[in-house]
């Protein structure tokens, strides 16, 4: 028996952004191909049905296509906990659904020793006419399970669910809460000996997502081999040795959990330290022009810092080049947190001010007079545009910087992060 | 996790290594995963018998009704008014009989066609072979059949009509219904992931299939060897042999069975290579 669980070498997905751009009926289909046979030869000779050939026999020009996931290579030991990290498109899911056998790869190829169960979703199948009873068995074998599985194991199902009042109601009456709990329940008792879960516990109160963290845990500490793919950074740390991190199709790093981990939250800010060159980032999303070319965070004295404290005046600095002349230049700032999520958005267009037309190479700056941050590590995603609604350049996470605590409100009273991300002044008063 | 699953756990089965890599062109069907898929089969059966007519004021007898009144609006205009002959039977009995097997081809057709996409949210997070998507729709039709076929009896044993020993081979013929409504639903299911035309051109297909069907007509109308040949189309075969097994009609069904057995099998076996050749994209596309 070998000792490797899984075996991933030189992985590739690559989608046509033809199935991005779906012609849902034959009609589209036939009005995209005459359009394109129109576009492609004035003269016309080409007819139809050569054209029809043509699109299947040369869809693979670079520019029809996108690699999903491109040589990805990596081997999983039995046993053992994998964490699967990285930004949202970074490749993560469509990882996942290649090993759990939902579509097929389009390079290289991956073995698997042992039985796979994958959870992309919990409650799978659950129809919400069927009671909670026949939830449990219809979702149980949609999940690979043989019904005396399913029925060996129901009691304790029930128990974890905490359901059993309502086993014979149908799940449409049930609470979201009761439902997503029912619907773990069951997955969580699947006993295959390699595990795919993808981000299911993003699901219920945090009571219950503590609950499946342990369940996890269990899991892990038993023996079977898990592929775990989360944002949450803390999970990913607990549970697992190992981890890999994905960036745009690519394995980025793989080893250490904590140490993936920490590169993933720094590589938003890759010379980091307040300043970074935007020319070449990696961060730059897909069909952006790169207009923004250097960020700069800067203190009330002008020096640049990637710390600050709460409440501190911030100005962010752009470093721009419009190459043709822009008459009405828009930026936007989305500020995130660790975990990737966006906090609020600053933005010309909601602002006051009004920026000149910008016709050559310049600075832009945006001055914050008070960082309403709570401590915690944030990052900025950038954009530039203009008023056309026309989005030009767009950079996620492409800064990261620290907030320290300190007396926001001016009573010595310090805020500490599990108050919320944002920090608002208020007054109070008597009224009535 | 209770200590007992942990000592389960920690012995693992004989384990077989399974290469995921890309398929190119036709692929075997795979029947033997199917096999090993069947309680999955079972249960999605199940779940469309036991939906199917949830939240509908009159339930099950939705399956009644269908062929009950087309029969009646058939007997009224080409029994009664049309005079169209009926093979020495009376009409209501020589429709109705044609009518039980070809509503559950028909209803087979439609579910099955639409199976994948309605089903999306299974194909795009969980693997299984697809194959059993469209089989549940057509198969889950089964008990509507019965009740319909229960319907049947009572107006035989009204006419006064007792079968021969030729029903025996009914299970024959509603077999050949089943095999014919599966391999164009396979055909179609597929088709529907990449055209959702097919939502469309499916009940257009199944009105005229219907009437290119000797239901509302004998097949006796047609002269050898025409009456063979027609049997290129399946149903013809299913809707004689029903009457054959059960009515005793004087059109004995032999070449015409095999006409249609011949051309249901192409069309099942052309429909299931098709289907898993493009099933490597369902999840990409539907």
């Amino acid at each position: 028996m070998s000792e490797t669980a899984i075996k991933i070498e030189g992985l590739g997905k690559r989608y046509k952004i033809g199935t991005l751009k779906r012609h849902d009926t034959l009609r589209d289909q036939l009005v995209y191909l005459v359009s394109k046979r129109f576009s492609r030869n004035g003269n016309g000779n080409h007819s139809l049905s050569r054209d029809l050939l043509a699109s299947q026999a040369m869809p693979d020009s670079a520019s029809d296509t996108f690699w999903a996931l491109k040589d990805v290579s990596f081997d999983v030991k039995r046993g053992e906990v994998v964490g699967i990290i990285g930004r949202n498109g970074a490749g993560k899911s469509t990882l996942l659904k290649i090993l759990s056998r939902i579509t097929e790869p389009t390079a290289g190829y991956a073995d698997i020793n042992g039985r796979v169960g994958s959870l992309l979703e919990v409650g799978t199948g659950f129809h919400p006419e069927l009671t909670g009873r026949e939830n449990i068995y219809l979702n149980g074998s949609i999940l690979g399970m043989k019904r005396a599985e399913i029925t060996s194991k129901f009691d304790e199902i029930v128990a974890f669910a905490e359901v059993e009042k309502f086993i014979d109601t149908p799940v449409k009456h049930y609470s979201s809460g009761m439902y997503v709990r029912l619907a773990f329940a069951v997955a969580a008792h699947m006993e295959t000996e390699i595990l795919l879960v993808d981000e299911v516990l993003a699901v219920g109160d945090a009571a219950f997502q503590k609950r499946c963290l342990g369940k996890m845990g269990d899991v892990a500490r038993h023996g079977r081999t898990v592929l775990f793919v989360s944002h949450n950074m803390a999970a990913v740390e607990n549970l697992c040795k190992r981890a890999l991190l994905l960036d745009r199709g690519k394995v980025r790093y793989v080893g250490d959990a904590k140490h993936c981990v920490t590169s993933y939250l720094d590589f938003g800010s890759i010379s980091s330290g307040g300043d970074v060159d935007l020319s070449s980032h990696s961060a730059r999303s897909v069909g952006s022009r790169p207009l923004l070319k250097r960020v700069r965070l800067l203190d009330s004295n002008g020096n640049v810092r990637d710390r600050f404290v709460c409440g501190e005046p911030m100005k962010i600095e752009f470093t721009f080049d419009p190459v043709i002349s822009l008459r009405t230049p828009q930026f936007g700032i989305g500020v995130n947190d660790w975990m990737g999520s966006r906090i609020f958005s600053i933005t010309t267009y909601f602002s006051d001010s009004q920026l000149p037309s910008l016709n050559d190479l310049c600075k832009v700056t945006c001055q914050i007079d008070d960082v309403p941050l709570a401590p915690g590590r944030y990052s900025l995603s950038l954009s530039a545009g203009t008023l056309e609604n026309t989005l030009i350049d767009n950079l996620e996470n492409a800064v990261s910087f620290d907030v320290e605590s300190a007396d926001f409100y001016g009573n010595g009273r310090i805020p500490e992060a599990n108050f919320g991300r944002v920090l608002v002044r208020s007054r109070w008063e008597k009224s009535g | 996790m209770n200590p007992q699953l942990a000592i389960r756990n920690s012995q693992p089965s004989a384990l077989t290594t399974l290469r995921i890599a890309p398929s190119k062109g036709w692929v075997s069907l795979r029947l033997h995963e199917l096999w090993e898929y069947r309680e999955l089969l079972y249960f999605l059966i199940w779940r469309d018998i036991k939906v199917r007519y949830k939240q509908t004021a009159l339930g099950a007898s939705w399956a009644i009704i269908q062929p009950v009144f087309t029969m009646l609006v058939f007997s009224l205009f080409f029994g009664h008014l049309g005079k169209i002959p009926s093979d020495g039977i009376p009409y209501p009995l020589f429709s109705f009989a044609a009518l039980v097997p070809w509503t559950f081809f028909a209803n087979g057709l439609g579910q099955s066609s639409n199976s994948l996409v309605g089903n999306a949210n299974l194909i795009t997070k969980i693997y299984f072979p697809r194959l059993i998507v469209p089989l549940a729709s057509v198969f889950s039709g089964i008990v509507d059949f019965l009740l319909a076929f229960v319907v049947l009896l009572a107006m035989m044993l009204y006419y006064g009509l007792v079968p021969t020993l030729n029903v025996l081979w009914l299970p024959l013929f509603v077999l050949l219904a089943l095999v014919t409504s599966l391999g164009v639903g396979l055909w179609f299911s597929a088709l529907n992931v990449e055209y959702r035309d097919v939502r469309y051109v499916v009940p257009f297909i199944t009105q005229f299939w219907l009437f290119a069907t000797p239901i509302a007509y004998p097949s006796s109308l047609l002269s050898q060897p025409w009456r063979t040949i027609y049997g290129l189309n399946p149903m013809v075969g299913v809707v004689e042999g029903f009457r054959w097994a059960l009515l005793g009609t004087k059109t004995a069904p032999g070449p015409i069975i095999a006409v249609s057995s011949a051309a249901a099998l192409v069309i099942l076996v052309t429909g299931a290579f098709y289907f898993r050749r493009m099933e490597r994209t369902f999840a990409d596309i539907v």
